[in-house]
């Protein structure tokens, strides 16, 4: 098993709640002290180095105008961790093509990425949260659509080194492309895709792509894993899918006491708590489709969404782990966790670590990227290589054992 | 009511036919045919009311090639071949405003007058400040005060829909979504073609609307030739659901005058 370690960048500094409608979209940008932000990516730039020098890779991704996420141009921060770092993979997770305009110059961007990290890049793809819908002013009608147009121009613009070739699809149109520079890894650098939903899984799987989910709990990883496992299995990859073709991101906090963990957890969950976004930027038209959406109504019957996005605003340390979102406590109870949870979903391959978020400050979020490093993380790379394979026997052995799991880890969040 | 569905222009098209007399093409607001419903009844007491769905509203189907009011003004004027309409009046509402006025600037000859209801379509203000405020980033109250004076009275209560209802609702609204986002509420070339209209029009808006403002009705009309603006009282936006009766007489004495 492959661990990164992932902040958003978040500008923490919030006037109280209740003076603001959101923290995406709407916030005024005079909230930002452009002298604090600088010393903000100093630090989150300092702890992926730290993270690196752990053993451990590096992740990062892109939101706007958000506190929660103060990258806009993720392929940027990627530009300057790549020079300051030597050894990590740097992961980027990732370009929200359905957003972008020109998915010729996303492929320009990443290809330079790798050139300057010596063949470091994972690129990584997202549709994008729906408040990022207005900010780019995109289209929520048809996101897959141009999705897949673009990761597939993308992909074929990497690989194509005989001059310039043309592209006339749907959503983009190109005469002459012919980037410069082409990527250092051959044939391209690792694609990872995230998607949170089954039918989104199971294209990813298709195409053989790295799969990434976020906080999707046990239930929901499971569902997306076994998407991700039938597209792979029905497009002729064969019957077994290495689990390092399947990550999952979750909070992690990692201590020498259960005490100190639970303190640095609960900081972590800022990242939930704070996410205060009105329905109208949460759920805008054609994001989640027609049939979604009439379900989501019916569920909901006449009573509109709270204004707080995916988790509610008041997420507790205890709950977050029993749903599987966030691994913490001591390495022996941290390793049980995710070992659990491993069990549960049918095996992934990479542990996308939200290890810092919020006001957990510098020093305990170094803490706990070293506890994991040194206490959990030899542990899990021995018992779980990247070339095992990922829900093999799921309707035996595997799945009987998952039930007994789910049951389990109802009862003791802590593992 | 007839109804039915009609295959043209490579899709499955839902079309409502209604009343007797001379030929008038409805084309209905951004909710959907639900809310334009009263107004509709009243039109087809003296006319024959031709009412299609959009492309992509109520059961119609939706073309992955389709992405603006001006592709659907072209289905429309097929639509008009195929029933043998060689010349009709034409009333639109918010959208449908819009398919209507592009439909005149590609076959002027083919419209005897027409009936713009709170139409969008065209940007005519500065280019600083929307003409038409973003319906997507405001909370639905909100919505709801600009559709309605009296929202109690109107809004629908989505828990006494019928699965059909309420997929027809959010289909309508997803697909107005994608027609109107960018660039917003408004085809850019529009106003350069809108000198092209021969037909006598008429705007009309409520009172009190602030979605489509009296400002901005004005501008529009100016660049049509032979247009006049004129106005419901106890109206807000959706003035056909608030005053169809009001807006009925109005439309029906200006197409029979």
């Amino acid at each position: 098993m492959r661990a990164w370690h992932f902040t958003e960048t978040a500008y923490p500094y919030l006037p109280p709640p209740e003076t603001y409608e959101s923290v995406r979209v709407s916030l005024p940008n005079r909230i930002y002290d452009p002298a604090k932000g600088a010393a903000l990516y100093d630090r989150y730039i300092r702890e992926w180095q730290i993270a690196e020098e752990e053993g451990v890779e590096i992740m990062m991704n892109e939101h706007h105008q958000t506190v929660t996420c103060v990258d806009p141009a993720a392929p940027l921060m990627m530009a300057a961790v790549a020079r300051v770092t030597s050894k990590a993979r740097i992961l980027i997770l990732g370009n929200p093509i359905a957003n972008r305009r020109q998915p010729v110059r996303v492929a320009e961007e990443m290809a330079m990425i790798d050139i300057l990290s010596h063949g470091r890049l994972e690129a990584g793809f997202v549709r994008g949260v729906p408040y990022e819908l207005l900010p780019a002013n995109s289209n929520p009608v048809r996101m897959n659509e141009r999705h897949w147009e673009a990761l597939d121009l993308i992909v074929k613009t990497w690989t194509h080194h005989d001059g310039p070739f043309s592209h006339e699809g749907r959503f983009f149109h190109y005469r002459a492309v012919n980037i410069w520079p082409r990527p250092w890894q051959q044939p391209h650098p690792p694609v990872w895709v995230s998607t949170t939903s089954a039918s989104g899984a199971r294209n990813v799987g298709a195409h053989g792509f790295v799969q990434a989910t976020f906080l999707t709990g046990y239930e929901g990883t499971r569902s997306v894993y076994d998407s991700y496992r039938r597209g792979w299995r029905e497009a002729g990859r064969g019957q077994d899918v290495p689990i390092d073709r399947l990550a999952y991101a979750a909070l992690v906090y990692v201590s020498d006491s259960e005490q100190k963990a639970y303190d640095g957890a609960d900081k972590l969950l800022w990242y939930l708590n704070a996410n205060k976004v009105p329905r109208h930027f949460a759920a805008p038209p054609g994001y989640a489709g027609v049939p979604g959406t009439v379900a989501a109504l019916k569920a909901a019957g006449q009573t509109t969404q709270g204004d707080h996005a995916n988790f509610g605003r008041n997420m507790k340390v205890e709950t977050a782990m029993e749903r599987g979102l966030m691994f913490c406590g001591t390495p022996d109870q941290v390793h049980a966790q995710i070992k659990k949870f491993y069990d549960h979903v049918g095996g992934f391959g990479h542990l996308l670590i939200m290890g810092q978020a919020g006001f957990l400050e510098h020093d305990d979020t170094v803490h706990g990227i070293r506890m994991f490093a040194r206490e959990v993380y030899p542990r899990l790379k021995e018992e779980y290589p990247g070339t095992l394979i990922s829900g093999g026997d799921w309707e035996g052995r595997a799945g009987v054992q998952a039930r007994g799991v789910a049951a389990e880890a109802r009862g003791t969040p802590l593992g | 009511m007839k109804n039915g569905m009609l295959k043209l222009a490579g899709l499955d098209l839902e079309l409502f036919e209604d009343g007797g007399g001379a030929p008038l093409l409805f084309l209905h607001s951004a909710r959907g045919l639900q809310q334009d419903q009263a107004f509709v009844d009243r039109l087809a007491k003296t006319r024959r009311v031709i009412v299609p769905s959009h492309p992509g509203f109520g059961h119609s189907g939706l073309p992955d090639w389709l992405d603006t009011p001006d592709d659907i003004a072209h289905i429309y004027l097929e639509l008009m071949d195929r029933l043998g309409l060689a010349k009709a009046d034409l009333a639109g509402i918010t959208i449908g405003g819009w398919i209507a006025a592009e439909m005149a600037t590609k076959a002027p000859e083919r419209f005897r007058k027409i009936a713009l209801v709170a139409p969008v379509g065209v940007k005519t203000g500065p280019v600083d400040k929307l003409d038409i405020p973003d319906v997507f980033a405001v909370p639905q109250e909100r919505i709801d005060r600009w559709l309605y004076l009296d929202p109690a009275k109107h809004v629908t209560d989505t828990s006494r829909l019928s699965d059909d209802e309420l997929t027809v609702m959010v289909r309508n609204r997803e697909t107005f979504a994608m027609l109107v986002w960018e660039p917003w509420m408004h085809n850019p070339k529009l106003k350069h073609r809108l000198q092209r209209i021969a037909a006598p029009t008429l705007f009309v808006r409520g009172e009190s609307d602030e979605i489509v403002s009296a400002d901005y009705t004005e501008r529009y009309a100016r660049l049509v030739p032979n247009a006049r603006v004129e106005t419901i009282a106890n109206a807000a936006h959706a003035v056909q659901a608030e005053q169809p009766d009001a807006l009925a007489a109005k439309v029906l004495g200006f197409l029979d005058a």
